[in-house]
């Protein structure tokens, strides 16, 4: 499947914007992603394994409000960073 | 689980043991650059000294966008920086450079509550606020303190961090500790971890909310630090939840002494006494005893200086009347003096967080504060008179003098 990832997030990715990645959860997705790009799921997701709050997650059109959602290869995952202030 | 970390050293307190390599700045004054690490809203900015102290260079924002809590240099190495920080949508972390702040790499594994089971609510970092560094005979040890209340530990330099001591999941300490809700506008914060220079096994904290610890077996026990602190009026002060301790700093030249900015007054305990004294009662009555930050002399134990704001009413969190000043005591809180020389004289509504006043270790003394509106303000003549030396910065949050020279 193909993550998306937001502007804030690039330096970890190497600027790269979309990741092809495979995973059947979102859970399983983002430890994926943190095993290519070390520290990167620590900035969006807590240590008690939540979405962080001004983060949001969209699986194809579907808000994620956890890690447990199936996800398959076909999807598009959409990390974005939600308004947090001036 | 992840493993909690103490210092497993039963070593008992002797007054008379020196730290392998003392302090520099603990035995004699030191000549030379300053550098100034400062931590923004939206990042972090280096301010470079010439030899007198007489002109300043600012570098480009460092991490521009994240807010930085605190920045310090490793005393030990004099060349690793710590830097705590965050941004709006992005979780804590803590970045470490190794080349004066060129380049910067962030923690393997940042400060972190344990996870809890599913189901059960844990807690969550909002920040991390504190870092101090270990003792001199522990090379790569390092401590964080993070909202909400959280002590931390490293023991390699910052790349991975751990809880440390048993206060963070504690039932007794997680009540004296609060919910956000009970905390201060941006958080409730653990802080000013401090080490005894003569024994790395004797720390101090302290929490707003939740009062001054002190443990003297390395974190394995902490006990209460609190008789003679006053709280808001009408709670209890014999519950550490009312109590809250804005900074606290011990004394380079006599590590029994350690001043206190509190909620409620400006405070000297003198150990191994454990009765805190409101020196603040000696302030002039129209300015009060109510600020955040506390800044001690590198030598000299009688000598403190603090920076009062506007704790009336409302608590509009202000200089008073407009009118920013420090105070300094030469004589351990029996009175103190105004140093507003170079200050605006009127209009100057700002103010000093708790992190974001410090000295350095020359003769005379140099002091320095970053702003709530973006400045800062620096003087070498132990607050005699002070001069702007950065201005147009986002707001300030941090401010700490470093000798860069190896």
């Amino acid at each position: 499947m193909t993550v998306f990832i937001p502007g804030p997030l690039r330096s970890y990715t190497g600027q790269r914007n979309e990741i092809e990645i495979e995973g059947a959860t979102l859970a399983e997705v983002l430890s994926a992603l943190d095993r290519r790009y070390p520290g990167l799921r620590f900035r969006i997701i807590t240590e008690q394994d939540t979405i962080r709050a001004h983060i949001r997650i969209f699986v194809n059109q579907d808000q994620a409000r956890d890690l447990r959602v199936v996800v398959g290869p076909a999807d598009q995952i959409h990390i974005i960073c939600a308004l947090s202030g001036g | 689980m992840r493993g909690v970390r103490n210092r497993e050293k039963p070593l008992a307190r002797d007054s008379s043991k020196q730290p392998a390599s003392a302090p520099r700045h603990a035995s004699h004054p030191v000549t030379g650059r300053v550098l100034l690490l400062i931590g923004t809203r939206k990042g972090a900015f280096l301010l470079r000294s010439d030899r007198f102290r007489r002109s300043w260079k600012q570098s480009e924002p460092i991490l521009l966008g994240h807010m930085v809590h605190h920045m310090m240099l490793d005393p030990r190495d004099r060349r690793t920086l710590l830097m705590a920080a965050r941004t709006g949508h992005l979780g804590p972390t803590v970045f470490r450079s190794t080349d004066f702040g060129k380049t910067w790499k962030e923690a393997k594994k940042p400060p972190a509550f344990i996870k809890v089971p599913e189901g059960q609510s844990g807690r969550v970092v909002d920040h991390v606020f504190w870092l101090t560094p270990g003792h001199a005979t522990e090379p790569n040890t390092w401590y964080a303190g993070t909202s909400p209340q959280g002590l931390f530990s490293s023991d390699d330099g910052g790349i991975t961090w751990e809880p440390f001591s048993y206060i963070n999941d504690d039932p007794q300490y997680r009540e004296w500790m609060g919910t956000v809700q009970d905390g201060t506008p941006d958080g409730p914060k653990l802080h000013s971890i401090i080490l005894d220079p003569r024994d790395p096994t004797h720390l101090y904290l302290a929490m707003s909310g939740g009062g001054v610890h002190e443990s003297v077996d390395g974190g394995k026990t902490f006990t209460t630090l609190m008789q003679g602190l006053a709280v808001v009026e009408g709670f209890d002060p014999t519950n550490p939840t009312f109590h809250d301790p804005h900074c606290v700093r011990l004394c380079p030249g006599n590590p029994d002494r350690l001043f206190q900015q509190n909620h409620c007054g400006i405070y000297r305990i003198d150990r191994p006494s454990n009765q805190w004294l409101r020196i603040g009662k000696n302030m002039p009555k129209t300015i009060g005893d109510i600020g955040f930050p506390m800044v001690v002399h590198p030598r000299d134990p009688d000598t403190a200086w603090v920076f009062p704001m506007d704790g009336s009413t409302v608590w509009p969190r202000v200089s008073p009347g407009g009118k920013p000043a420090a105070y300094i005591t030469k004589n351990a809180g029996k009175s103190w003096t105004r140093q507003d020389k170079g200050f605006p004289r009127s209009n100057a509504w700002w103010t000093v967080k708790r992190q974001a006043m410090t000295a350095d270790a020359h003769e005379p003394v140099g002091l320095y504060l970053g702003t709530t509106s973006g400045e800062v303000w620096a003087s070498r003549t132990g607050g005699a008179s002070w001069t702007c030396v950065a201005r147009h910065l986002p707001e300030i949050y941090s401010v700490e003098a470093t000798d860069p020279t190896k």
